[in-house]
């Protein structure tokens, strides 16, 4: 029952996140105006704030976190390592490899960089799930084939720079990862896959539970590992693309939030792929909230608050948790 | 016939770890592996459990080709709990057991009654009763490998594969975990294959032993046939003294020399 009384409080966390989100900033409007806006009044000056400015705004955010970190639950399951990330699969090097190409040789057409963010990542995972396959692709052959393959990327993503100096400006928003100028648009091309995340914690939980037990405890239980495993590194892939391609290189939260969510309700992925959902919903929210208001009117991108308070948060988390 | 292979061979990569080898189980007995490292114990565990493919010859289950059968079927008829298995430390005890229910269970289906009273029967089979609250990580090493037998047990199967189910345990964890195997076969009737280091409790154990010798069948057979005098130096290269345990009514031996 505990582990219920946990998702409860995660609940509430996203629910508080969100009106915190929509509420603050150069207009601070309360919960109840909130609802109503949202609800009835069409007519306000508040509902065109919330409507045109803030709500797209504040349920990316919350889609972009759900993604990252159900990519990194996934992650961390399959290749039974506490470091995998989307990092690992390749989808922010091969993601931002193809992002920079669009922005740096061909700015003419910047409309492009969500798709060619998004299909430079499947393709990256891709890429290194064959380099990985021998009779199989073992976590320890993708981690490493993952770490290779991004670094060329990345090696590709430098040599763009240094040819194009004048041009790195312009990029260096994606880099970073940042939910500005975002729209309604930016929310219909993330919501499929939002969407199919959540599909899939109703499925899928048990695979992966079993998928931890190791390959052959798996096999013996009746589940073609390989197949699954496959499927699961598609979606992750999917999921982390779709996010990076909206906000840009955001991976943090996937290796992060899966994390401090284990610490608090355990490895069980019934439990922790809801957990997952509702934390990393509430953290890219209050980040991103804190980098639009914390120097307003000018703004930080979200992916250095992430990993300014991130990183202690966790750090921080991780000793309690041990000492206990 | 439980289990039957056909001039099996299996390859790693490109050596020929399993040459040809021709392996029958009855059903209700406990046969045990043995043979020196390398000669190909837990690949021909592994074959039988389909963990890795043979690379000709055949393998049948209840006579059926085994990779006829969809994969979940073979998991509702026959448990494999191999040497290598992870759990994270923060799972209960009655977690781990219910994943045997795995192969039960529908595409998106939850545990209803019936599955939850297998499980508890599983526990309390293994006398984990007390213990299916605790994580994993708070277990020892008898304890949890008696978890592990509880998770193959909630498969409720016919047919039970042990790949070294004593590695790593104390004496007394292992005489626990091996009498535990042999009430099983007793009370359930259960087909028992496993691999074991001890030669001496293959002998007490099992019902007959396989020898295997670089990647062929060698001997099979009663435990007093396979513990002799020849069979020691031709495949241990050792030297030894047999004697018979009155006690538990089976040989054993005692070595002098490797030779």
């Amino acid at each position: 029952m505990r582990k219920a009384t946990l998702l409860i409080i995660f609940v509430l966390l996203a629910v508080i996140s969100f009106f915190i989100s929509v509420g603050v900033g150069a207009v601070k409007i309360g919960p109840v105006d909130i609802a109503r806006s949202i609800l009835y009044e069409k007519d306000t000056v508040n509902y065109q704030i919330i409507w045109n400015v803030r709500l797209p705004r504040t349920i990316v955010a919350a889609l972009v976190g759900i993604c990252l970190a159900l990519s990194g639950a996934i992650l961390q399951g399959i290749m039974r390592n506490p470091l995998a990330g989307p990092n690992i699969i390749g989808v922010s090097s091969g993601g931002g490899f193809f992002a920079y190409i669009i922005l740096i040789i061909f700015p003419q057409y910047y409309y492009l960089v969500p798709i060619g963010a998004f299909l430079g990542a499947l393709f990256a995972t891709l890429f290194i799930y064959s380099l990985a396959w021998k009779q199989g692709a073992l976590p320890t052959r993708l981690v490493l084939a993952g770490v290779a393959v991004s670094s060329l990327f990345s090696a590709g993503t430098n040599t763009l720079m240094a040819f194009f100096p004048d041009r790195v400006q312009g990029v260096l928003g994606f880099m970073v990862g940042g939910l500005s100028a975002i729209t309604w648009q930016d929310f219909r091309m993330i919501l499929p896959y939002a969407i199919l995340g959540i599909i899939l914690i109703l499925f899928l939980p048990n695979k992966l539970n079993i998928l931890m037990l190791g390959d052959e405890v798996a096999t013996g239980l009746g589940i073609k590992v390989e197949k699954t495993r496959f499927i699961f590194i598609i979606i992750s892939s999917l999921l982390a693309g779709a996010a990076v391609s909206v906000v840009g290189l955001l991976g943090f939260v996937g290796l992060i939030v899966p994390h401090i969510v284990r610490l608090f309700i355990g490895s069980d992925y019934r439990y922790l792929f809801p957990g997952a959902i509702f934390f990393g919903a509430s953290l890219v929210m209050i980040c991103d909230t804190l980098a639009r208001t914390l120097f307003a009117p000018a703004e930080i991108p979200v992916g250095i608050i992430m990993s300014a308070l991130g990183a202690p948060f966790f750090l921080y988390l991780l000793r309690k948790k041990e000492a206990m | 016939m439980a289990i039957e292979t056909k001039n099996l061979q299996v390859k790693y990569g490109d050596k020929l770890i399993l040459k040809n080898v021709n392996f029958k189980v009855d059903r209700g007995e406990i046969v045990t592996i043995i043979g020196p490292n390398g000669s190909g114990k837990s690949t021909l565990i592994k074959a039988l459990s389909r963990f890795i493919k043979a690379y000709s010859g055949k393998i049948y289950l209840n006579g059926r080709d085994i990779y006829t059968i969809p994969t979940k079927e073979i998991a509702r008829e026959m448990a494999i709990l191999p040497q290598v298995k992870h759990v994270s430390a923060d799972i209960t005890v009655e977690n781990l057991v219910s994943y045997g229910r795995y192969p039960h269970l529908k595409f998106g289906k939850r545990l209803d009654k019936n599955h939850k009273e297998i499980i508890t029967w599983a526990i309390e089979k293994t006398g984990l009763s007390k213990l299916k609250n605790r994580y994993i990580g708070t277990l020892s090493g008898g304890e949890r490998q008696r978890a592990w037998i509880a998770m193959a047990l909630a498969q409720k199967p016919n047919i039970l594969i042990l790949d070294e189910p004593t590695t790593y345990l104390d004496i007394s964890y292992q005489l626990e975990v091996l009498e535990l195997v042999k009430e099983l076969n007793e009370s359930l009737k259960i087909t028992v294959i496993m691999v074991l280091h001890d030669l001496n409790q293959a002998a007490r154990y099992s019902d007959k032993i396989y020898v295997l010798k670089s990647g062929e069948s060698c001997q099979y057979g009663r435990p007093d046939r396979i513990l002799e005098k020849k069979l020691l130096k031709d495949v241990f290269r050792i030297d030894a003294h047999i004697y018979e345990d009155k006690v538990n009514n089976c040989p054993y031996f005692i070595p002098h020399k490797i030779i």
